[in-house]
């Protein structure tokens, strides 16, 4: 029974990612590269006897920095040795130097990462404190410190260092462990009485297997420099041939054979390199794999769905009237806005919107998110996400913003057209005081001296009803609460005298009762200031309580537009309908259901 | 913020002990018959045994410890086996040289990086490419051999710059600038290309954010969004990465300091290694303890005055 249930808990995801991993590398430019170089490199360090026409040791008075020749294929260095012969056996001993010190790190390292990963507790402090330990020294001045106490042994020194790349085994191993340790088929394997051995053998380290691979190949470019680095400096053992050592006796002769500089500097720098490339290649397609076909942009409930349908449009009649008709203030005419896609094509978010909002009127955008009232709230003030364009035209004060550019739109940004958005907290510089918020603005877009600014910053503070505006305006954002920083938002969307406001569900992110005293605030502030609003929500009872007109939004599309009032009396389009019984079951209470029990039981009571 | 700065500096100064310890247990205790070496193969008994005295390698390990610890909290380092100079001399004078040549290095590396780094976020395209694929290279390529390249080239076969010595600044800037600038250029090609690669990701992370559509929207330039909001906001993640790479900066002077005959640290040390000269070997590290312990020390005041939550903390 266990058996079957932890094989159907089969780790997810990760569990597939390496396999046929290796066919997609070859199919990968720079991973086949790679792996052909390091191929060809292993194999030549491997088949050495068999491919060195001279025995590497072997030194002759007479050859000494022998240019190339047919005896001496890439010369002879500056002890009389065969170069190709001595790079040949160096490359064994690099190579497995290199090996070494990867796979003490990586036994340690994940040793460690898996225990300390899975157990956590002490052993978690402990593990981490070593660790910085180990990072505290340059790795170049530790093995220094290693070669004085234990001798030019290569073997030793880089066992050593094996233990001093360990720590980014571990951390690459303890942090995705760490991040399924309480994963539920973790949890369920654990139940159906799995041991721990098997548990990490079977589910935690198929996990780390994928990271592990990666970070093998970048510390192998890392092993191999520091080891020649090291045998370059002369501190290796000089009876055997290494990349560092043939480096260091080819640049003691660099004047008189520059040219032997080059073939060790391409043993070390090709191996670097492809072990680099490899794990890049490595990552792109691990990636690649964890995550099929990530959508970007936004999220669009039905774009695609809503068909070509006329907009429902209610005319002004007399019970109207009392909607503002002040001049049109903004006037958008077939508004489309779609984002370029990764495959050339282009989504479209909002289609074909026409709305206008006059001095001193609220227009509320209102629909299911992904409706693309936001996006049209966006494109107003052109601050799409990347990628974003634009089409049809944004009239507002005689320009099509439309077709502004960049710095005209800018110009406008703050003091013509402002933006209060829907999450107050993630929408304040969290690296800056608040008061510095608000002043660098007004500075900008007002010329205002620093102390007519913080004067200002103040009176607008205690404008929007904060009790203590000095303290709110030396105070960091993470100091204050939600329902402040939306005060502290729409304080700065003001502050500057704009004409259109655009509020992004203003309210939507605050308890409820703070709701209702930041819409009272907006009334408010856009009856004094006479402003067009723009507000953006999903609630008809924000649009009751604040707009004059309203639009309904539905994929990207206006489906019915009007006065509030004669929206209220008679919604036409079916999706408004649906909108407003969705108000009215959520505030109806359970009657229904209670006479249906009650007569239930009063007809049993007659039965019986 | 000052509880804060005496954590850390506590920390640090734990650190600073265990790493010696370790440091010095596992250079006395593995160190064979050093007095042998000190006096030479062909040396009597009785000289090896006058030495070791002298030295004190006669007396227990715990002893010598204690001894060189005492010595040590005072600024004593001891003095060198082999030619009795003090061991904070033979550090402190070679230390403004690798100390400038490091931290050269890591300015530079800063700027470069930034700008690099905010160029391939910002502007992205073929930009963004060329500086992603450079700095797969950077990174991959030792340090060394780049130096090896640069004075092979532009040293040797063209003679633009001198390939070896070092000229201190005082005595002529000009000849410094050029005695210094192929190896910090050796030096920032790798950290460089890294540093981007983590300022390209923070920038673009920081670019994501919410409150950059809402200061764009105060009527903000794009200027000014982005090189005094976004690059404060990228520059905590970026800055403890060039914290990490100035350590190894640091291991990598001590190869370049060989290349281009820079008499600084490096020097000290690789002579000191080969010979088994203890007490100085002791002291470079502990000196170099103490420069990665100030440094993190320094980033962490730093990442505070970036980030108002690590300062309240």
């Amino acid at each position: 029974m266990s058996e079957s249930l932890s094989a159907s808990l089969e780790t997810p995801a990760t569990a597939a990612a390496p396999k046929g991993l290796f066919r997609r590398l070859l199919k990968n430019p720079l991973g086949a590269a790679s792996l052909g170089v390091l191929t060809l490199i292993v194999l030549t360090a491997l088949l050495a006897p068999v491919l060195a026409p001279h025995d590497p040791d072997a030194a002759s008075a007479n050859d000494i920095l022998a240019s190339p020749s047919s005896n001496f294929l890439l010369g002879a260095d500056g002890s009389g040795h065969d170069i190709l012969s001595r790079l040949l056996y160096a490359s064994r001993v690099s190579l497995a130097g290199a090996a070494l010190a990867l796979a003490v790190a990586a036994a340690l390292g994940v040793t460690a990462g898996l225990v300390s990963g899975y157990y956590g507790r002490w052993f978690e402090t402990a593990s981490t404190w070593v660790t910085n330990l180990l990072m505290a020294l340059p790795g170049v001045v530790a093995l220094l410190a290693v070669r004085a106490a234990v001798g030019p042994s290569l073997w030793t020194t880089m066992a050593i260092f094996g233990v001093l790349l360990s720590p980014a085994f571990y951390r690459v191993v303890y942090t995705a462990v760490s991040g399924v340790r309480n994963e539920l088929y973790v949890d369920a394997a654990r139940v159906s009485g799995l041991r721990d051995p098997r548990i990490i053998s079977r589910h935690i380290l198929i996990v780390v297997r994928a990271p592990a691979i990666i970070l093998a190949a970048s510390i192998g470019s890392v092993a191999i420099a520091i080891q020649s680095g090291i045998t370059f400096l002369g501190l290796g053992d000089p009876s055997v041939p290494t990349w560092g050592g043939m480096l260091n006796d080819a640049f003691a002769n660099m004047y008189t054979a520059p040219l032997q500089l080059t073939w060790p500097s391409l043993a070390i720098g090709l191996t670097a390199i492809s072990l680099t490339l490899l794990s890049n290649a490595l990552r792109d397609e691990l990636e690649r794999s964890s995550r099929p076909k990530r959508r970007r942009g936004r999220r669009d409930a039905g774009t695609a769905t809503v068909r070509h349908e006329p907009v429902l449009v209610h005319e002004d009649t007399e019970d109207t009237e009392d909607a503002p008709s002040g001049e049109i203030l903004l006037d958008v005419q077939g508004l489309t806005v779609s984002y370029d896609q990764a495959d050339g094509s282009a989504k479209t978010v909002v289609e074909d919107v026409s709305l206008t909002v006059r001095r001193g009127e609220v227009h509320g955008l209102i629909g299911e998110s992904g409706s693309g009232k936001t996006q049209t709230a966006f494109a107003i003030m052109r601050l799409m996400p990347p990628g974003g364009q634009v089409a049809g035209s944004i009239l507002f004060e005689g320009a099509d913003l439309a077709r502004l550019s960049a710095k005209e739109m800018t110009r406008l940004r703050g003091k013509k057209i402002a933006y209060i958005p829907q999450e107050p907290m993630s929408n304040i510089d969290p690296s800056f005081s608040i008061g510095s918020q608000l002043v660098e603005p007004m500075r900008v877009q007002l010329g205002l001296s620093k102390a007519e600014a913080r004067d200002r910053a103040l009176r607008l503070l205690a404008r929007v009803g904060i009790p203590d505006p000095e303290r709110t305006f030396n105070a960091y954002p993470h100091e204050v609460s939600g329902g402040m920083a939306q005060r502290v938002l729409i304080a700065g969307a003001v502050s500057c005298d704009p004409d259109l406001l655009i509020a992004d569900e203003p309210t939507t992110a605050l308890d409820v009762t703070v709701q209702a005293e930041v819409l009272d605030l907006l009334r408010d502030l856009q009856s004094d200031l006479n402003m067009g609003v723009i507000l953006v929500t999903h609630n008809f009872g924000v649009v009751a309580d604040l707009c004059d007109r309203v639009s309904v939004m539905r994929g990207g599309r206006i489906v019915e537009t009007g006065a509030v009032q004669s929206i209220f009396d008679d919604p036409r389009h079916s999706y408004t309908q649906s909108l407003f019984e969705a108000i009215l079951d959520d505030s109806r209470p359970r009657g229904p259901l209670e006479t249906d029990v009650t007569a239930a039981a009063s007809t049993q009571g007659a039965s019986s | 913020m000052y509880r804060f700065i005496v954590r850390r500096l506590a920390s640090g100064v734990v650190l600073i002990a265990i790493l010696t310890t370790l440091t010095f247990f596992l250079l006395y205790l593995s160190g064979g018959d050093i007095a042998r070496r000190i006096v030479g193969e062909g040396a009597t008994e009785e000289a090896v045994q006058a030495k070791a005295h002298e030295l004190g390698l006669d007396r227990s390990v715990w002893s010598q410890f204690t001894d060189w610890l005492s010595h040590a909290v005072s600024g004593d380092l001891g003095s060198s086996w082999f030619n009795g100079q003090p061991v904070s001399d033979a550090i402190s004078s070679r230390l403004s040289v690798t100390l400038s040549l490091v931290i050269g290095a890591t300015l530079l590396t800063a700027v470069l990086a930034t700008v690099l780094g905010v160029v391939a976020a910002t502007r992205g395209g073929w930009v963004d490419r060329v500086v992603q694929f450079l700095g797969v290279l950077g990174h991959a390529i030792p340090n060394f051999l780049i130096a090896i390249g640069l004075v092979s080239l532009l040293a040797v076969q063209w003679h633009w710059f001198d390939a070896t010595g070092y000229t201190e600044f005082a005595d002529s800037p000009s000849r410094w600038l050029s005695s210094i600038t192929l190896p910090v250029l050796a030096l920032v090609t790798g950290a460089v290309s890294s540093v981007a690669q983590q300022v390209r990701g923070a920038v673009i992370d920081a670019l994501r954010q919410d409150y950059v559509r809402t200061l764009r929207s105060r009527g903000l330039s794009e200027t000014r969004v982005i090189y005094r909001h976004v690059l404060r906001n990228a520059a905590g993640p970026a800055l403890s990465y060039l914290g990490v790479q100035f350590v190894g900066l640091i291991g990598g002077a001590v190869i370049i300091e060989q290349i281009f005959a820079i008499p600084g640290l490096g020097q000290v040390a690789v002579g000191a290694t080969s010979q088994g000269d203890i007490p100085l070997v002791m002291g470079l590290v502990m000196v170099t303890a103490v420069i990665v312990v100030v440094l993190n020390l320094l980033v962490d005041l730093a990442q505070g005055w970036l980030n108002p939550k690590v300062r309240h903390a």
